[in-house]
């Protein structure tokens, strides 16, 4: 299937009963995918909303009435929806937002890139908030993710972002569903139907008490450390006697992992460390590379955004060098292999013992 | 001795912090009774804006979900497409259904959501000082009209409801107001038609409520209920827009 | 006239818009200040009261109960 429409199999396994989109290139697969297999489903909900800021707030109300409801959209989309996931953070609320992510900023390119890394993590939009965020490398992740997204949204009650791009979004690849749909989920129990038998709900943001505020935000924190605590995912690969390793995500460490077969079929030791989870961002698991070697090279299709990450976890124990592609001009495995190559033999890592 | 008047069972009791004179609360006091008269308080579903009711959940004993500025109209629609059983209404300002929520607002009418729009039309921005509104009146000075609206610079007042009307999914649409007894009773009666489109699942009801706004007009709250008619209902005439219900029902 | 009205002083406002639309002008401002700073209304004169419940349908604040014989 292709990646986008394997999202939207996996999130109907997944329960998700509402789904609000808007048309936007590259992940119009996804929405009529929706339209074709969720739209009539009993009890469930599709809507072409009219702008992307109206789909997320549908996925807000949906959310308030308890159920599992999602959006999709790519990058110029997604900040129309910054609002809206504040607003869903603010409330605790499950929602599942999936960013097909294309070359910015402005309306850019249609191709896949990376640049919305800052976007998803720093929470897009006003307000002290954090998404999870998942960044899948292939249509099967996609898959998995989207599931996953579902369970810890509906667990943790926050908004989870699932950070793909418009290849793996495109990309035909065989892919194994794990999950059969539910036959109905139960609803949540602190959601807004109707005060039948108990007093009457308020779902809100607003205060004019800061002190009342300054609670929330603790409490939202504090949540977020367990989170970080609990869900930190990460996959490294051949770095056990790596003497570089290449930090990429998503489509990229696809890429890099082409390339780094290569180099090691060059005799080069190269490795990857993948981050899954963007937030929370895998620092730890990071930093325990270097006991292995101190040479990394950042390598993404933007300008260098997670780049901030890997030099927040790893301070001054290592030697960071850093490659990008943005605009979405996907690299290629070679060009990535000729990039760690050069650097393998400038920084002497060829004459090491 | 018999009771002619008393307050609610779904209005909470207590102060409402509108100022003297304020068409919120008689809005507020009518939508209550609807709820009580029809028995649907534990059904209900309430999305309240930014703006003066933004604490509208302090008054309203039903389930109340705030919504971001212009999105009750979308908020509303997942809820109550999550959620059929449900009564759904959003009760909004002029900015936030007539301005940055315009799209929401017509396309949810456009869908034929099954929910009921209170717009309350005070021609100002309220809450945030009194700025002009899409519905401020010309020459009408505001905060940022100190001129007088001048329709060359900042267009003219928008009969919003007349437009919604045009949409097919529209049924009920209807303008009152709160500024007299017999207008009261008007606006009572219209506010339960539009609850009533829902229950019977016709489609998008809205009623407009011209709403006295004496802090901000800068006048006395007898002297801005008079303004009502006097001004404000020879822009935006009182009386039913549209009312397809018969022949929905019909169907 | 068999009509009766009772008062919310506290929860009055001051806008003395019943006062305006009362048919019998039962009701007149009070002669004191309530704990939010307005001048409430109060009931005056109740004989001539119908008990019509106009100045409860006016009434912002709901700070008015009416009762007939």
């Amino acid at each position: 299937m292709s990646g986008n429409a394997a999202i939207g199999e996996a999130a109907i396994r997944a329960g998700c009963q509402c789904y609000f989109g808007y048309p936007i290139t590259p992940q119009n697969e996804l929405t009529e995918y929706m339209a074709l297999h969720l739209s009539r489903r009993p009890g469930c909900t599709f809507i072409q909303a009219e702008s992307e800021i109206s789909a997320i707030n549908m996925v807000y109300g949906a959310s308030v009435a308890g159920v599992r409801a999602m959006t999709s959209s790519s990058s110029p989309g997604i900040s129309l929806k910054q609002e809206g996931i504040s607003y869903l953070a603010a409330c605790e609320l499950p929602a599942v937002i999936v960013n097909m992510s294309r070359g910015g900023p402005g309306l850019g390119s249609i191709s896949a890139a990376q640049s919305d890394y800052y976007q998803s993590t720093r929470g897009g939009g006003h307000g002290d908030y954090r998404t999870i965020v998942l960044a899948p490398s292939s249509v099967q992740e996609l898959a998995d993710f989207t599931h996953r997204a579902f369970e810890l949204s509906d667990k943790y009650l926050v908004p989870v972002i699932i950070l793909g791009d418009g290849m793996i979004g495109q990309m035909m690849e065989p892919v194994e569903f794990k999950h059969e749909a539910p036959a109905v989920l139960p609803i949540r129990s602190r959601s807004l139907r109707g005060a039948k038998d108990r007093p009457s709900r308020i779902i809100k943001t607003f205060t004019s008490n800061p002190a009342e505020l300054e609670e929330i935000n603790w409490s939202l924190y504090r949540r977020y450390q367990l989170i970080e605590k609990e869900e930190t995912t990460a996959e490294t690969y051949m770095t056990d006697d790596a003497r570089l390793i290449v930090v990429a995500f998503g489509i990229a460490a696809r890429i890099a992992k082409g390339a780094i077969k290569s180099a090691r079929d060059n005799g080069m030791k190269v490795g990857l460390f993948r981050p899954i989870t963007l937030w929370p961002f895998p620092s730890k698991k990071l930093l325990e590379l270097v006991k292995v070697t101190h040479h990394f090279l950042d390598f993404e299709m933007n300008m260098g955004q997670m780049i901030d990450d890997v030099h927040l976890s790893l301070g001054d124990k290592a030697t960071i060098s850093f490659y990008g592609r943005p605009g979405g001009v996907i690299a290629t495995p070679s060009e990535v292999l000729r990039v760690i190559t050069r650097l393998y033999h400038q920084k002497g890592l060829d004459t090491k013992k | 001795m018999k009771t002619v008047y008393t307050r609610p069972k779904s209005l909470k009791k207590r102060v409402f912090h509108y100022c003297p004179g304020c068409g919120h609360s008689i809005a507020h006091r009518l939508i209550c009774e609807v709820i009580d008269e029809m028995g649907i308080q534990d059904k209900t579903v309430g999305v309240p804006p930014p703006g003066c009711a933004v604490f509208a959940y302090h008054y309203f004993d039903v389930d109340m979900a705030e919504s971001a500025h212009g999105r009750g109209a979308a908020v509303a629609t997942g809820l109550k497409r999550a959620n059929p059983e449900a009564i759904v209404f959003t009760y909004q300002g002029d900015g936030d259904l007539a301005a940055i929520g315009t799209a929401e607002t017509i396309h949810a009418a456009n869908r034929g959501e099954k929910i009921t729009a209170i717009f309350i039309n005070n021609a100002v921005y309220g809450m945030t000082g009194g700025q002009m509104a899409p519905t401020t009146l010309q020459q009408m000075v505001t905060t940022t009209t100190p001129y007088g609206r001048d329709a060359k610079l900042e267009g003219y007042p928008i009969r919003i409801s007349e437009m919604i009307a045009l949409t097919k999914g529209a049924v009920y649409i209807e303008r009152v107001a709160v500024n007299s007894p017999a207008h009261i009773i008007k606006a009572k009666k219209a506010i339960r038609k539009a609850f009533q489109a829902q229950i019977d699942g016709l489609g998008y009801a809205l009623v407009e409520i011209l709403s006295p706004c004496p802090t901000n007009w800068k006048m006395t709250p007898v002297e801005s209920w008079k303004w009502v008619d006097e001004v404000m209902a020879k822009e935006f005439p009182l009386g039913v827009i549209k009312d397809i219900t018969g022949d929905k029902n019909a169907d | 006239m068999n009509g009766n009205v009772k008062i919310d002083s506290e929860l009055c406002k001051g806008c003395y818009i019943c006062i305006e639309f009362c048919p019998k002008k039962v009701i007149a401002p009070y002669n004191k200040v309530n704990a939010a700073g307005y001048v409430p209304v109060a009931p005056s004169n109740m004989g001539e009261c119908t008990g019509c419940g106009i100045c409860a349908l006016v009434c912002a604040e709901v700070a008015i109960e009416v009762y007939r014989e």
